[in-house]
């Protein structure tokens, strides 16, 4: 049994770490807000870029000659793993859900015989994979000192991805990260990013025949790379709304929790005050009946 | 025949507009071009420049676009630039720093592509400049 004093101890420090969730909540809501605006604000560009390269890999007349970044290179060896995470934890599950995703993608590879590399976006993931797969990453970028997230993140990330790509070290180029639906639903989602990843043409659908300026060859040249940076700041932006929701809802949980504990401490200690006081109580009597 | 095409103007942090148009005039890389309904289908890279949206209201609507493409079918004409601005919004100082540093980059150029791509955006930048004043 803790002494009053060590219980009292006890309460006040369960109380200041109930305020520095607090506090942590309200940051990550103030944070959310400005994220999730962001993120919406990126989606429709996202989503015409898609409808773009769908129509255009549609039109492609000579689906041989099409650029290996919207075809594939044809084989299916050496996949790239690209794991978007949060920089910092304290987010609930949300770092855990996305490299658990990963993580089974990538044994399900191993198991199939294809050699696998990843790459971490975020220093929580990186730190996770790390245990089962050192030997796979080869590369990772961490946010540090990246307020807002923005393109001239990205950008990098792609470049990387497309030399890797261009030197024939990969085939395929999977993303993962969480898509941000709602404060407290985010949706672990996985994205093919190489070959690009084309929803089916609908039956029906006149396939239009396009004229390019300058040529095709160049327009997609300068279209794919471009989609591909445009995919992962997307991804980006998602994973940073769905990181601040998450840690808000967590927060929000542990403040609960806290408070709750203090409640649950308070009576404890109450009730040993009291026995305390009863305790000496009977003494005094007991010693006043005695004489 | 519709009379109207959809046009949508997106940049990668917003969606400036969208809306149906009479007509648009786009800057293409190989020179402007107008979209009406009906276009043929079409992708073009952009070069900086100013969109033209002749819609509803009596004076057209004009943004400056910087780079991305345009794609135009029979009904919607979509351009996704790298930058995008209301003409009005357009800061005159703004232009003239990237018209600065990209002739900066030119001076710093080092490979032959890369003068090459800086060349053509100062002289991009330049004609725009004129265009404007």
């Amino acid at each position: 049994m803790l002494s009053l004093k060590d219980q009292r101890k006890r309460i006040t420090s369960v109380k200041s770490t109930r305020k520095i969730m607090q506090a942590m909540k309200m940051v990550a809501a103030s944070k959310l807000r400005r994220a999730q605006e962001a993120a919406e604000a990126a989606r429709p560009y996202a989503a015409r870029m898609e409808r773009m390269i769908a129509t255009l890999a549609g039109a492609v007349a000579d689906k041989a000659a099409a650029p290996p970044l919207l075809a594939g290179t044809g084989k299916d060896a050496v996949h790239l793993v690209i794991v978007a995470t949060a920089d910092r934890g304290l987010c609930g599950g949300f770092n855990t859900s996305i490299v658990r995703g990963a993580r089974r993608h990538i044994r399900g590879l191993l198991e199939a015989g294809k050699t696998v590399k990843i790459l971490c976006l975020g220093r929580k993931g990186r730190d996770m994979l790390k245990r089962e797969f050192a030997d796979k990453i080869v590369a990772s970028y961490d946010f540090a000192g990246i307020k807002r997230m923005s393109f001239d993140f990205a950008q990098p990330v792609a470049v990387k991805v497309i030399e890797l790509f261009e030197r024939g070290e990969i085939d395929v180029c999977d993303l993962f990260f969480n898509r941000f639906k709602s404060v407290i639903a985010q949706i672990l989602t996985r994205q093919r990013l190489i070959p690009a990843e084309v929803p089916e043409a609908k039956d029906g659908d006149a396939k239009t025949f396009f004229e390019f300026e300058p040529g095709e060859p160049e327009i997609l040249a300068d279209l794919l790379p471009r989609n591909l940076a445009i995919q992962i700041y997307r991804a980006l932006l998602e994973n940073a709304a769905s990181e601040q929701g998450a840690r808000m809802t967590a927060m929000d949980n542990a403040t609960r929790n806290a408070a709750d504990m203090v409640d649950r401490l308070t009576i404890r200690m109450n009730r040993a005050r009291q026995a305390i006081i009863t305790k000496e109580l009977i003494e005094i009597i007991s010693g006043a009946d005695a004489i | 025949m519709a009379d109207k095409i959809a046009f949508d103007l997106v940049s990668p942090d917003r969606l400036l507009v969208s809306t149906e148009a009479e007509m648009v005039v786009v800057p293409g890389s190989e020179g402007y071009f107008g979209a009406m309904a009906g276009h043929q289908a079409l992708v073009s890279s952009l070069r900086p420049g100013i969109v033209t949206v002749h819609g509803d209201g009596p004076a057209p609507v004009r943004y400056f676009v910087r780079g991305g493409f345009a794609e135009v079918t029979a009904e919607r004409c979509t351009v996704l630039a790298e930058q995008a601005v209301e003409v009005e919004a357009l800061d005159r100082a703004a232009l003239d720093q990237q018209l600065k540093d990209a002739r900066e980059d030119l001076a710093d150029a080092t490979t032959d592509d890369a003068r090459h791509r800086a060349n053509h955006l100062v002289s991009q930048l330049e004609e725009l400049i004129a265009a404007l004043a």
